[in-house]
Formats: C-alpha cells, sequence, structure tokens
C-alpha cells in the first residue's frame, strides 16, 4: 500500500506532464503546418533552391 | 531638396499581414523559394508558409499592396489568390477545443482504466474503495470538461423541443457519473467512471476527425463583388473627368475605362475598340474584342486601348452581382441536406431513450427496486449510443479525402462526400472544364534564344496571354534571358532591350481580337498563336463517366457549333448559348423530375449552377467564386481526378454503410445482454473498444484508391 501513495500520483504527475506539455504545444501552433514541418529541414539554406524531389507527380514535377 | 522629409511620414507605416493562397505548392524547394523570393521585397518583414494549407502569411508595410506580392509569385512561377480566412475563425476554435477535451479525456480514460483493471483483478476492500474514489476525483472534472460539447448540443437542441445523438450520449455520461458516485460512497463493488470516460473519448475522437477535415465553405461570395471596379473616371458635362465610387454610378453616365482597369458597372461602348478579357465571369481565358455598340460587363479587365463605355445598369443591378445573388439563393437547396449520420440518429435517438425507459419499468416492475433498475436502464443506454456508431463515418471520410489529396482532389467537408457519391447524371462547362482553361501558345516558329527573350519579356506581364506564354515557357525548362530596360505599355505590349537589338512582344498588326501575340527582335517578327486545347485524357475520363451510368453532356454558354463539334467528337449530348439561368433552369428541371445531377464548371457562368447542383466539381483553373461553390476542386491537367472523386465517393459510402452495420450489429448481441442485466463495466469496456477498432481498421481500407 505504501508503494501506491508513492507510485499512484508519480503515474498521475506523469500523465498531467503529458496533457500541459500538449495544451503548451497546440496554443503554440505547433500542429498548424505538419507537411511543412517535415519538409522544412530538405531546404538547403546555403544552396540554389532545391527542385521538387521525382516523387512528386509528373504535371507538377515539370 | 526637402524631398526626404516628405517621405518620412509613410515610413512610419504599420505592418500589416497579407494571407494568399498558393495552390501549386508542394515541396520544400517551393517552400524555399516562395520564402526567399517575398523576402526579398523591399517593405515585406516576414514571410511564412503552411504547405499544409497551402498558404502563406506575409507581414509587410502597410503601403505595399496585395497585388505587388501577387506579382512576385507569379514571376516565381506560382499563382495565388487572397485568403479571406483570417486566423482563429469559428471553425477553428470549434476544432481546437474538440482537441482539448479529447487530450483530456484520453488522460482521464488511461488513469482510471489504470485503476479499473487493478479493480478487476480482484483488489478488494479498502484497496477497492479507495481506487474508486480516486476514479471519482479524475473522472468528475474529466467529464465537467471533456463532456461540454455533447452537453451544449443537448441542451440546444432539448431547447427547440427536439432530440439528437448528444441527448442520450449526455444523459448517458451524467446517469453513469452520478450513479457510480453513489456505488463509491455505499462501498458498492461496481462504479463505471471508466465506461463514461471511454464512452467520451472514443465520441469525441470522431467528433475531432470529423471537425479536422471540414473547411470553411462558401463565406466568400462577398470576395467575388471585391473583383469588380470599385471606382470609375465618369465624363462630366464640361468634358472634365470625375471619379465616383462604383455605387455612385448611374445608368446613363459615360465612364472611361483605362487599358488595365476592371469595369465598375455593365455597360455598352460609347467609342473605343479594345479588347476584354471576361475569365471573371465566363472562364474564358481568351480576351474578347470590342467595339462601339459592343457588350462590357463589370468585372471585365480591359486590356488594350481606353475605351468610354455608356453605363446601363450600375450596382446590384450589374450582371456579376446577380450571379452572386443566384448562388446564393441556389446555395440554399443544398444547406437542407440531411447528412447520413443525422439522419441515422435522427430515427436512432428516441429508439435509445425508449428502450432504457422500457429497461427500467421492466426491471421495477420485476421487483428488481430501483437501484438496480437504474443500473440496467444506464448499461442500455451507454452500450446503445457505441463509440463505433460516432465513428462509422467520420473515419471514412477523413481517410477517404486524405487519399484523394494526393490525387489532387480537394473535398470540402463529409457531406460534400455523401453528396457526390449519390450523383446519377453529370453536366460538364465546356471553356476551362473539357479544355485545359489555360491558352496555350504554339511555340513552333521560336528559336531557343527567341523563347529565352520571350520568357523575359512576358514573366513581367498580367496580360493573360504573357501569363500562359511564360507558363509554357518555364514547362519546357527555358531560362529568361537577361534584357535590360523593361517596360510594359498597357494594350500595346512589353518591350525592352537584348544587347544592342530593341525586342519587344506586342500585339500583330493584323489581328484586332488580341488572340494573338508577335515577338519582335530588330526587325524580324515571328508571330505566336494561342488555342485551348482539350484536356488529355477527356475521350477516356468522359467513358469512364458513362461507365459510372452518369450520362454525361455538356452545357455551355459557348456558341451551339463549338459545343456540337466537341460533343459529336465525344460523343455526348451537347447543348450551347445557355445563360446562367438558362443553366439553373435545366438544373432545376432534372432535379424535379428525379435526377440528382453534378455539375462540373469553372466560370463564375457556372456558380448558380454549381450551387444548385446535388454535387458540384471545378478544376483548379476555375474562378474564386466557382470554387467557392463547388464541393470539390481538382487540380491539374487532367479531367480524370474529377471521375476518381465519384469513384472514391461511392465506396466511401459503401464502407459507411458497412460500418454502420458492424455498429448495429455490435448493438443486436449487446443490448439483450444488457436489457437481462448481464453487462459489466468489463463486458462493456471491452465491446466498445473492439467495435471502435473494427470500425477504425474498416474505414483504412479506403487509404487504398481504386484503379
Amino acid at each position: 500500500m505504501s508503494g501506491l501513495a508513492l507510485l499512484i500520483p508519480v503515474a498521475l504527475g506523469l500523465g498531467g506532464a503529458g496533457l500541459v506539455l500538449f495544451f503548451w504545444t497546440m496554443r503554440n501552433g505547433q500542429f498548424e503546418d505538419l507537411e511543412g514541418a517535415a519538409n522544412r529541414i530538405l531546404i538547403d539554406e546555403e544552396g540554389d533552391e532545391a527542385p521538387c524531389p521525382p516523387t512528386m507527380p509528373a504535371e507538377v514535377r515539370k | 531638396m526637402n524631398a526626404p522629409l516628405a517621405m518620412a511620414p509613410g515610413n512610419a507605416a504599420a505592418i500589416t499581414e497579407t494571407r494568399l493562397t498558393v495552390p501549386g505548392m508542394r515541396c520544400a524547394g517551393c517552400i524555399a523559394k516562395i520564402e526567399r523570393g517575398l523576402g526579398q521585397i523591399d517593405g515585406v518583414s516576414a514571410a511564412r508558409v503552411n504547405l499544409s494549407g497551402k498558404r502563406v502569411v506575409v507581414q509587410h508595410d502597410a503601403g505595399l499592396d496585395e497585388g505587388a506580392l501577387m506579382e512576385r509569385l507569379r514571376g516565381l512561377g506560382f499563382d495565388s489568390h487572397s485568403a479571406v480566412e483570417a486566423a482563429g475563425s469559428l471553425e477553428d476554435r470549434e476544432r481546437t477545443m474538440l482537441l482539448r477535451a479529447l487530450a483530456v479525456a484520453g488522460f482521464g480514460m488511461m488513469n482510471i482504466m489504470l485503476l479499473s483493471v487493478s479493480i478487476w483483478s480482484g483488489a478488494g476492500g479498502v484497496t477497492r474503495d479507495t481506487f474508486h474514489w480516486l476514479s471519482a476525483m479524475i473522472a468528475l472534472p474529466v467529464v465537467a470538461y471533456s463532456g461540454r460539447p455533447f452537453f451544449a448540443s443537448a441542451l440546444a437542441a432539448l431547447r427547440r423541443g427536439r432530440t439528437n445523438m448528444d441527448v442520450p450520449i449526455s444523459i448517458g455520461v451524467l446517469l453513469a457519473t452520478l450513479l457510480s458516485l453513489y456505488e463509491t460512497s455505499q462501498s458498492q463493488e461496481h462504479a463505471y467512471f471508466d465506461g463514461a470516460v471511454m464512452l467520451l473519448f472514443f465520441l469525441l475522437a470522431g467528433r475531432a476527425l470529423d471537425a479536422s477535415m471540414r473547411e470553411r465553405t462558401r463565406a466568400g461570395i462577398g470576395a467575388l463583388l471585391g473583383r469588380m471596379g470599385k471606382s470609375a473616371g465618369v465624363v462630366q458635362d464640361d468634358g472634365s473627368v470625375r471619379r465616383l465610387a462604383a455605387d455612385d454610378l448611374r445608368p446613363g453616365m459615360v465612364m472611361l475605362v483605362a487599358a488595365g482597369e476592371a469595369l465598375a458597372a455593365d455597360g455598352t461602348v460609347e467609342s473605343g475598340t479594345s479588347a476584354l478579357d471576361n475569365s471573371m465571369i465566363t472562364g474564358e481565358s481568351r480576351p474578347e474584342p470590342v467595339g462601339p455598340g459592343g457588350n462590357a460587363l463589370a468585372g471585365a479587365i480591359n486590356l488594350l486601348d481606353p475605351i468610354s463605355v455608356r453605363v446601363a445598369a450600375a450596382g446590384a443591378d450589374t450582371g456579376i452581382a446577380q450571379i452572386a445573388r443566384l448562388m446564393e439563393e441556389a446555395g440554399q437547396s443544398r444547406s437542407r441536406y440531411v447528412r447520413i449520420a443525422d439522419r441515422a440518429s435522427r430515427l436512432y435517438a428516441p429508439a435509445v431513450h425508449a428502450l432504457a425507459l422500457m429497461a427500467f419499468a421492466g426491471w421495477m416492475i420485476a421487483g428488481a427496486g430501483w437501484h438496480q433498475s437504474l443500473v440496467i436502464a444506464v448499461a442500455v443506454l451507454i452500450i446503445t449510443c457505441p463509440c463505433a456508431l460516432g465513428l462509422a463515418v467520420p473515419t471514412a471520410q477523413v481517410v477517404a479525402s486524405g487519399a484523394l489529396l494526393k490525387q489532387g482532389v480537394l473535398v470540402k467537408d463529409g457531406s460534400a462526400l455523401e453528396r457526390l457519391a449519390e450523383v446519377d447524371i453529370a453536366l460538364l462547362d465546356k471553356t476551362g472544364t473539357l479544355t485545359a482553361g489555360q491558352p496555350v501558345p504554339d511555340l513552333g516558329k521560336l528559336d531557343i534564344q527567341d523563347r529565352e527573350i520571350a520568357l523575359a519579356l512576358a514573366q513581367v506581364s498580367r496580360h493573360p496571354l504573357s501569363i500562359g506564354l511564360a507558363r509554357a515557357l518555364r514547362d519546357e525548362g527555358v531560362r529568361a534571358a537577361t534584357v535590360d530596360d523593361i517596360t510594359e505599355r498597357a494594350g500595346l505590349g512589353v518591350s525592352g532591350r537584348f544587347g544592342t537589338q530593341s525586342v519587344a512582344l506586342e500585339r500583330p498588326e493584323a489581328d484586332d481580337a488580341g488572340t494573338a501575340c508577335a515577338l519582335r527582335r530588330g526587325t524580324i517578327v515571328k508571330a505566336i498563336a494561342f488555342r485551348d486545347p482539350l484536356r488529355s485524357d477527356l475521350a477516356e475520363a468522359i467513358a469512364a463517366m458513362a461507365a459510372l451510368g452518369l450520362q454525361p453532356r455538356i452545357l455551355s454558354g459557348d456558341s451551339a457549333e463549338a459545343v456540337g463539334t466537341v460533343a459529336r467528337k465525344l460523343g455526348v449530348a451537347g447543348t450551347g448559348r445557355l445563360r446562367p439561368e438558362e443553366k439553373l433552369e435545366m438544373l432545376e428541371a432534372l432535379r424535379r423530375s428525379g435526377y440528382r445531377p453534378l455539375m462540373i464548371g469553372d466560370g463564375l457562368n457556372d456558380g448558380p449552377a454549381l450551387a444548385a447542383a446535388h454535387a458540384s466539381l471545378a478544376p483548379g483553373t476555375a474562378s474564386d467564386a466557382s470554387q467557392q461553390a463547388a464541393d470539390a476542386v481538382f487540380i491539374g491537367q487532367r479531367l480524370m481526378p474529377a471521375v476518381m472523386a465519384i469513384r472514391v465517393a461511392r465506396r466511401t459510402m459503401a464502407v459507411v454503410r458497412q460500418n454502420f452495420g458492424l455498429a448495429i450489429g455490435y448493438n443486436v448481441f449487446a443490448v439483450p445482454l444488457a436489457l437481462a442485466g448481464l453487462v459489466t463495466p468489463l463486458i462493456a469496456a471491452l465491446a466498445m473498444s473492439t467495435s471502435s477498432l473494427i470500425v477504425v481498421g474498416n474505414s483504412l481500407r479506403l487509404a487504398r484508391l481504386p484503379r
């Protein structure tokens, strides 16, 4: 029982921390552009503009 | 001398924010190109692309106008429209609210389950009571927070004397929570906190999916009228010209319309010849030549020479305003459409209430005591609004619209998919729908260097032919040559200097229609003809539509001969020379005779028909108004995505029906158990999760598109 007195608050606290973090990320707009975030790592900061990757449909690639 | 002083007040100008939609952006390269390109403009402080929303938010000095930004984007090879939608719209807030409620319910559900599992596995005595109290402490705030969307909707329905799916959900959840609280205080064996919170979680998951799919639909008719000229130079009695706002124009006045200006009212040309860009109104990309006595419509853009126009109709009487009004009225027939989930729940909710009430009364009569009777009634309530039913429709629709998005079809909302699945006759506009809607130049006479010069000249102009020429050249991988001293003279063309040679892109001598242009280098002139070709997969797409039983036919505002030629080529029926009201009438006649018509069109003149049709599609090149009115927009040069949309919609509805079957099948199995008082929280929880998972799994099958 004494173990539970410690473990249950810990479990609740961790879950609660996750919840608070989720609320914060939402307020911070981190879910606004999921696709963009995935693509941005491919931008070459110094180089010239990157071409569209060849996996795009043909009409886009051109 | 004091010029810098005069500039000073302007520098303090406030920073404003402009939102543009850029449908063409696809990848990291596009993000970089757009953000850097816009950042280079003077006065732009920041540009941020949102790839998921295909939007770019630009922060800039108030002095800079939207046109300059769009011009720059066009130079980079992207078409853009102004986005009316503001941040933090109503829909946005609703979605955020649902996501938060979902997160809280998820948190509560996991923790309560943790405690419940130990109770099920045999915890007794003090431990069980403690765990029940802990569950209660978690469940009460969670139910109060996450239940709000359901409680609010149930209350609203009850106030109007109606009932909806949220009423049994709310009663079930509230009764289960209160009853569990009572049981816990009496140290009883069972509490139902886990069931109540889990129900909330799964239902919220369905609602959140549904909300994330819905987009702003048709708030933008006002934006359409914004395209009309806002003011006009009016010739006064003494011969001077005064600018009047569009609202102050009266029939009989004479407006002077400069080249590049948009007309603010309908009228007839008094003097001057020119060509008008009517693409706003007809979707026709080719400029239309006008001379004295010719008709000019508000919203058209004067391309070549200044003309004077005698106003025939102004303000709310213009053709464009009437079309906007027609669209608004026609759209109302569609807002009466009842979504399949609502139709189901309209029958379902009263049945659930009756069943629970009967269970309570039955067990009371059988002498079970009010406590046990109530427990059974609550179990019936919870088990009969299974989570699976809440997930049946949204999961299928979200997966299907995601798959369609990858094919270049943007579906506006779930009801659009439902209506697309039901159509049984297809009506197509000609220009811009059967054709690609973009003038394509014939580049045969130009050599490599000609093309590079032509691109350099064409990309600075906003003339539709220049835009088409620049697009075609870019598509061929041509890089612009370095041309200096580029100047554009409205109505005459673009000229510049290439090395020592003077070059120009101009109107050919013999052309009065404004449907061709010519490249001049020194003294050599080469003509460039334009045409609007049929879409490459047209025959295939029409055949596929016929195979789906849609009996495609053509309705067009174009001349009867032009329509007849295409119709014969495709082997379908075609009617030409139709005005917007006539298209609308034909649609309504079809509806009255029991058809559910699908309209595919792009021009503003199709707007009313698009809004009135049972379901409608518009190509990505369509006027803003048509895209607003359509249920789905397809992008690209091919028509097949439109057929794909119908196929996927039909398959989606098949899956939705299967999902309903699964969810109701589960009920048929579980309700007798609940009525017999055999459903423990464990059984309820297990049954709920499995049926939900099966439904989600079934919906995921839609991710694979039919070939």
